[in-house]
């Protein structure tokens, strides 16, 4: 566990372009007239690694999120992925929403198919992905079960199988663990963190919790808020090798947890 | 991940299916002591009686049960069930094709919406007459007098039901590259579905009340006329037997639909049983 380098947000941007799966590029977002959400923000996100967007509630992180997803049109400003501009949703990116966004009268099995569903693969070859990452994700059993036969910690285990069996390069993950108690959100992040490694997938991923951000991410990008701007790009360097207890115990951890509450704290008055 | 959800799994498991059996055998029992109670009550009532038009509840049944025995009820049913289906029918199949459109279209919306509305807001009884000058007294104006009040229930419950769908899903839906078909198809309408269900008993059921009432205002057919014939000739055990039939008959239809809504759209919901 070596220490953390924290940058200020232009010079990290214009480097290594080439490395970066996802790119944007003076987003700035305008709800109606009055409501300025993000301010030309500029931000690249490395290939295979998860970068988090962190920050206060109304600093737009979700809102660069889906636009990233191609789930809302920025005012202006533009999104590359592999290089390429892209205007709407793509096959390169799958998302995992906060409520899960489960189909209430669909299986495990469909709705973990459901992605491939929509691009008309034939029956037998998605349901053998989805079984495929319904194991993955620890729920072989409940392939014939429906979402309100599951706890919420399952059923975001559900939205995550889903969105790994399109087999997207990056996986957009909106607060995944907000609505899942705390002791489900810790070994949830853990399994993330191992299944990821298996998976080579870049992530971006939104909470506004600075542990899990700390714990999870390779690359961790404050937001201030109204209207949303970078703050900060903090590469929390630790080793992920050891056991998650020591990581949460460790003083690099717990000096970049520190540093990330007195940057926010601020904003909170 | 593979090491994941030992302890989880059988806590939801436990919730889901069992906990709900064991009060089932008790709701039968109370739903017959209900009814029971009401058909007792009933019979003191005509025994007392609290009108002379007013017959007992076994008077009531043998009415009935004569009646069937020599066919009225039959041919009465037969003539009645043929503008109430088609209208039924007619309502359905178009009231959830518009209310649909008008869920997914605002041009739409706002091509029919008023007509709907103001159907729904009339007092039909008031309209019969001008139904009768458009389309005489055949089936056709009954069939018509069935449409005019199932129809705007349907409609306006798909259109609520179909506009207010689940934005999360729609817009998972649209992250997965699903095309607006496949979103409608998919996602809207099956998400809307228990909402289109209660307009469709809600729509049958104001169907039943659109027969009886253009039998009895129209020209006097089917249970409209063994109702106001034994009204007149002051058989009210009869009277009853007609009135009372064509309420169990409308609500098994009405439960029959809710059968198919479980068995055929919501899985899920057989399943919680």
């Amino acid at each position: 566990m070596t220490s953390a380098t924290a940058m200020s947000a232009p010079s990290d941007t214009q480097t290594q372009s080439s490395d970066n799966i996802v790119e944007v590029r003076n987003i700035t977002k305008f709800y109606g007239s009055d409501i300025h959400a993000l301010d030309s923000v500029n931000l690249g996100f490395p290939t295979g690694q998860m970068t988090t967007l962190l920050g206060p509630s109304g600093c737009g992180k979700t809102t660069l999120l889906k636009i990233v997803a191609g789930l809302l049109e920025p005012t202006s400003g533009e999104v590359f992925v592999k290089g390429k501009q892209v205007t709407g949703p793509g096959p390169e990116r799958a998302f995992v929403f906060q409520d899960f966004a489960l189909l209430p009268w669909a299986t495990v099995l469909r709705n973990v198919a459901f992605g491939l569903e929509l691009t008309h693969k034939p029956k037998a070859e998605r349901e053998e992905k989805a079984r495929h990452y319904i194991n993955e994700v620890g729920l072989s059993g409940f392939e014939e079960k429906y979402p309100h036969e599951l706890s919420g910690g399952m059923r975001q285990r559900v939205g995550l199988a889903r969105a790994l069996a399109v087999n997207a390069d990056v996986l957009l993950m909106d607060e995944p663990f907000s609505a899942v108690d705390e002791q489900t959100r810790r070994k949830f992040q853990e399994d993330l963190l191992h299944l990821l490694s298996v998976e080579k997938k870049s992530v971006i991923f939104v909470t506004h919790s600075i542990e899990e951000a700390v714990y999870v991410s390779d690359q961790i990008v404050l937001l201030s808020p109204r209207p949303g701007r970078i703050h900060s790009i903090i590469r929390p360097e630790i080793t992920r090798t050891a056991n998650p207890d020591d990581i949460r115990r460790d003083k690099v951890y717990l000096d970049i947890v520190e540093e990330i509450w007195n940057n926010l704290r601020k904003y909170l008055d | 991940m593979s090491t994941a959800t030992s302890p989880t799994p059988t806590a939801a498991e436990g919730s889901g299916t069992d906990s709900s059996n064991p009060g089932l055998k008790n709701v039968t029992l109370y739903r017959l002591l209900s009814i029971a109670g009401v058909f007792v009550a009933w019979e003191i009532a005509g025994m007392v009686p609290i009108s002379v038009a007013f017959p007992t509840f076994s008077d009531t049944i043998l009415a009935f049960v004569e009646m069937t025995a020599d066919g009225r009820m039959i041919s009465a049913y037969a003539e009645t069930l043929k503008p109430l289906a088609v209208g039924v029918f007619i309502s359905g199949f178009f009231g959830i094709a518009i209310g649909v459109g008008m869920g997914l279209n605002r041009l739409f919306q706002w091509m029919w919406e008023p007509i709907f509305v103001v159907l729904q807001a009339s007092p039909v009884a008031a309209l019969i007459p001008l139904i009768t000058y458009a389309y005489g007294i055949g089936l056709t104006a009954k069939t018509v007098a069935v449409i005019i009040l199932a129809a705007p229930i349907i409609v306006l419950n798909t259109y609520k039901a179909v506009r207010n769908a689940s934005p999360n899903l729609i817009q998972m839906s649209r992250s997965f590259q699903g095309t607006r078909l496949q979103e409608v198809m998919k996602v809207i309408i099956p998400n809307a579905a228990p909402v289109i269900f209660a307009g469709l008993r809600l729509g049958v059921a104001a169907g039943f009340i659109g027969v009886i009432l253009a039998e009895l205002l129209i020209t006097p057919t089917g249970i409209g006329d063994i109702i106001s014939y034994h009204r007149s000739v002051a058989e009210y055990a009869h009277m009853y037997a007609a009135v009372f039939s064509i309420i169990v008959f409308s609500a098994v239809m009405i439960g029959l639909l809710e059968k198919v809504e479980t068995n055929y759209f919501r899985p899920e919901k057989k399943k919680g049983q």
